[in-house]
């Protein structure tokens, strides 16, 4: 049956996707995981309206690649190496020392640059690939209760990049009938204010919304329980957050990742527990969470575990020297893993039309 | 049900405030119509019923409103939210989520309803406002009846005591509209809401209210819709033809109206002489014919996705005449727009403005050919003054400077160049924006439901100025549901069905016979084919 896949699973297997393409700037891993996130985007998104904004978040990275590059032209710290060609370097006052203007560039700087915007460009791929894959509000509605209060920034910051996406199109093709150049870096120019306006009004528009139709009523909850669910909540993301460091940060004390992120997994879900009782929200038909999900979620954290195993093993390969340039190769446990990922394209439900 | 005890609002760091001194009770079970010009307040009073004024909007409220016993000073709208349902005037900015089934049970769930309760709710309002083929609909793809129908669907799940709604039919078509009003009265009546809802378009609402809320100027005065009408300054076909005849008591709707008419009838002749859409400067002597094609469709078809959303269109427009297009909401007429002005490229089929493909024309060769006015004017303006706005307009379209600000000018008189163009009124706006794409002097003027959101007086001087544009030899093209729009200039008009031409001829045969796009005039005056109250002037006058 076509049915939308539970939206955390999307998110689980796209941040677990993300997570495996910081630990590696292999330009093989990385592009080999950008190319997954595409196909199981091409395959399973529906045809709602953020379901386009893949695109976007694609021209975005190649913008992060172009800029992480001219910037290193520019301005970065010289490494030594082969010289392709000097800009004139202008010399900067000592206390400015560290950094230089212009100078010699080299091959070695250049592809650095390269891999390190690559790594940023598909991160931004694994994120938009979240956001075409799964509705943002669905996904907000399965949030648990405790969350709600940050739910209106929540929900408002989420509705805002597919709406300003509509309205770059809108305001596109305003500027076409008022005879402006729409396309090109002077169609850009004075798009970002229209946009940001409108963006502006339709978040307050929402949140009143929001307010109007019951969001956030209070229930009755004794103090001393919401303060103890409160403390819990603040101390668990404390804890899943420096958990995710240590997991994402392959220099990091190897005991720090997992401990942490269960120490964290269990205060959040105590404080989620304890505060599940102070809202008295219901639930209009709920996402079930059936094999497919599982097999999502299971995809993406393939891809996480063999690259992480393909860094255990060989953590040359996966971060190729850059001074010499040595040739990247393609791991096979990080390989496997990422492949793994592209399961979901074809083992969950189609969405429906 | 709804008490305001010498209310006095005003917004932070206004210097007059936006409502003086109202004391209201409307009682359960009526529909209230709130009538006003633009920024007469009418708006923040509704939202002072639910509390989002001055909640969410800051600034100073005085004394005391309150809705089925609570006081919005110590229940926030959230706490309202079961008692009153809201439906603001952009249902598109409103909605939470982006399926039409979770966003009628978005309020539903924020109350804790049970989840049994929400089936069934959801199911009967499906039901109710006929939007049961859309359940599992984006909402992003539907069209703007629809959505304001699940905007009213969703405030309805919940069963609120109140209902509170700003320009419900505003972008509906008739039809769309009738079913929303129909939908309304039977609340009324049959569950005992409470309605109380603001309306420019009083032809379609008047009769339906049980009293009527005039705001001017921050003051409201309660009237029965007969009382209202008798010394307003505006005021829908049937009752400007029953002051125009001398009926007395003035009739509010077609069927009062029908039932005193026969008099009337025999007293005119079978038809009006005159052709009155092409007598703009009311010497019936100069007619101009309609001239030269100036764009034209040759089977035109064109697709989103899997979505048809044209077909085989063949249309010709000639300099000087006024087209509308008509037809229900998401028939094609916004997408024939958006062709005609070279937005998109046609999937089959060809367009030509004035000998060119306006898809592939450069942009500042295109306006120099159509110009396009959207359904929200505000889209084509950007700059941070009206002035700057014309100075920028100029440039683009290399026109000799002071070009566009005259052509503003000759529409909006008067405007303050200082102005930022948000700050205006609508009515002033959709000026402004037609004075920005005028400007370049292209003979194809389009637009998108020009009528949206004016009142009265700005819809008034709307009429003026598309009947000055066909004079001056503009072909206009406009796609809108406002029958007494049509009535009032339009020269022939073409009715969409799902991307299909099904009636292209001169207006008058075409409304005077449709069930739907009949302009009232028409409706009591059938079978005869009278369109307009001035018609009727005219002929009983000679």
């Amino acid at each position: 049956m076509p049915r939308s896949l539970h939206p955390a699973a999307w998110w689980i297997w796209a941040l677990a996707l993300g997570a495996a393409a910081l630990r590696t700037k292999n330009p093989l891993v990385l592009l080999l995981i950008g190319a997954v996130a595409w196909l199981v985007v091409v395959s399973r998104r529906g045809n709602a309206p953020w379901a386009r904004s893949f695109g976007s978040f694609v021209r975005i990275g190649i913008w992060v690649v172009v800029i992480r590059v001219a910037l290193q032209v520019l301005f970065a710290v010289r490494l030594p190496g082969h010289e392709l060609f000097a800009l004139p370097s202008i010399e900067l006052p000592s206390w400015m020392a560290g950094v230089s203007l212009g100078g010699p560039v080299t091959t070695e700087a250049l592809v650095t640059a390269f891999y390190e915007g690559l790594q940023l460009a598909v991160l931004l791929a694994c994120v938009g690939a979240a956001n075409s894959l799964a509705s943002p509000y669905r996904l907000l509605r399965c949030l648990p209760t405790v969350l709600y209060e940050a739910g209106v920034v929540v929900t408002v910051a989420l509705s805002f990049a597919p709406q300003a996406s509509t309205s770059v199109h809108r305001v596109q093709e305003a500027r076409r009938l008022r005879g402006r150049p729409h396309t090109g870096v002077q169609g850009l120019r004075g798009l970002a204010v229209p946009v940001l306006e409108g963006a502006l009004d339709r978040s307050l528009f929402l949140a009143a919304s929001m307010d109007a139709r019951g969001y956030g009523r209070k229930a009755l909850v004794p103090e001393g329980r919401r303060r103890v669910t409160n403390v819990a909540l603040g101390l668990g993301v404390m804890a899943t957050l420096i958990g995710a460091y240590g997991l994402l940060d392959g220099s990091s004390p190897s005991g720090l990742g997992l401990p942490a992120l269960a120490c964290g997994a269990v205060l959040l879900a105590g404080a989620l527990g304890l505060g599940g009782a102070r809202s008295s929200r219901s639930r209009y038909r709920p996402d079930p969470w059936l094999l497919p999900e599982w097999i999502t979620v299971a995809a993406g954290v393939a891809a996480y575990v063999g690259v992480a195993v393909s860094a255990r093993l060989d953590a040359a390969s996966l971060n190729p020297g850059t001074s010499p340039i040595v040739a990247p190769s393609l791991p096979v446990y990080a390989t496997a893993g990422v492949l793994l990922a592209a399961v979901p394209a074809f083992a969950t439900p189609r969405p429906a039309p | 049900m709804i008490r305001f005890d010498h209310v006095t609002f005003t917004y932070a760091e206004a210097p007059e405030p936006a409502l003086r001194d109202v004391d209201l009770h409307i009682p359960g079970g009526e529909l209230w119509l709130v009538i006003g010009e633009t920024g007469s307040g009418k708006s923040t009073l509704l939202q002072a019923i639910n509390g989002l004024v001055p909640h969410f909007t800051g600034g100073e409220l005085l004394g005391r409103v309150e809705v089925d016993g609570l006081a919005t000073s110590t229940h926030p709208p959230r706490e309202l939210a079961g008692t009153v349902g809201m439906v603001g005037q952009d249902p598109d900015a409103g909605f939470v989520t982006d399926v039409v089934e979770d966003e009628l049970a978005y309020t539903m769930e924020n109350l804790g309803v049970a989840p049994a309760v929400m089936r069934r709710r959801v199911e009967d309002v499906l039901d109710l406002l006929n939007l049961h083929p859309l359940r599992t609909r984006a909402l992003a793809s539907l069209s703007s009846g629809q959505k304001q129908r699940v905007a009213i669907g969703s405030a309805l799940t919940a069963s609120p005591r109140v209902l509170v709604l700003d320009e419900p039919t505003s972008a509906l078509d008739p039809g769309a509209a009738e079913e929303v009003l129909a939908a309304l009265t039977r609340l009324v009546h049959d569950l005992g809401i409470t309605v109380v809802t603001a309306e420019h378009r009083l032809e379609r609402v008047l009769q339906y209210a049980d009293r009527v809320a005039v705001v001017e100027g921050g003051r409201v005065s309660v009237a029965s819709p007969a009382e209202a009408m008798v010394g307003a300054s505006v005021v829908p076909p049937v009752v400007a033809l029953g002051r125009a005849v001398g009926w007395s008591p003035l009739p509010l709707s077609v069927r009062d109206a029908r039932r005193l008419a026969d008099g009337l009838r025999s007293r005119l002749p079978v038809g009006p002489v005159v052709p009155p859409h092409h007598a703009p400067d009311g010497d019936p002597d100069v007619v101009p014919l309609p001239g030269a094609v100036v764009g034209s469709t040759t089977r035109l078809g064109a697709r989103y996705g899997s979505v048809v959303a044209l077909r085989d269109v063949s249309l010709d427009v000639r300099a000087g005449e006024v087209l509308a297009v008509m037809g229900r909401n998401g028939a094609g007429k916004s997408t024939l727009l958006a062709h005609l002005a070279g937005l998109r490229e046609p999937t089959d089929g060809k367009v030509t403005i004035d000998g060119q493909v306006p898809h592939r024309l450069k942009a500042r060769d295109l306006v120099r050919r159509v110009a396009l006015v959207p359904a929200d004017p505000g889209m084509l303006l950007y700059a941070e003054t009206i002035d700057a706005e014309c100075r920028g307009a100029d440039r683009d379209s290399a026109l000799d400077p002071g070009t566009t600000r005259a052509a503003v000018e000759r529409i909006v008189p008067g405007l303050d160049p200082a102005a930022h163009p948000r700050d205006v009124s609508e009515g002033q706006r959709l000026g402004v924006a037609l004075g920005v794409v005028l400007a370049p002097a292209p003979p194809l003027v389009l637009l998108d439901e020009p009528t949206r959101g004016l009142d009265y007086v700005a819809k008034a001087r709307l009429v003026e100025i598309l009947r000055e544009l066909s004079a001056s030899g503009h072909a206009v093209v406009m796609a809108t549901h406002d029958v007494e729009l049509v009535a009032e200039v339009a020269g022939r008009v073409v009715v969409l069905a799902d991307g299909e031409v099904v009636a292209d001829g001169p207006a008058r045969e075409v409304v005077c016979h449709s069930p739907i796009f009949a302009p009232q005039v028409a409706k009591v005056l059938a079978p005869d084919e009278w369109l307009t109250v001035a018609e009727v002037e005219a002929a009983l006058a000679s």
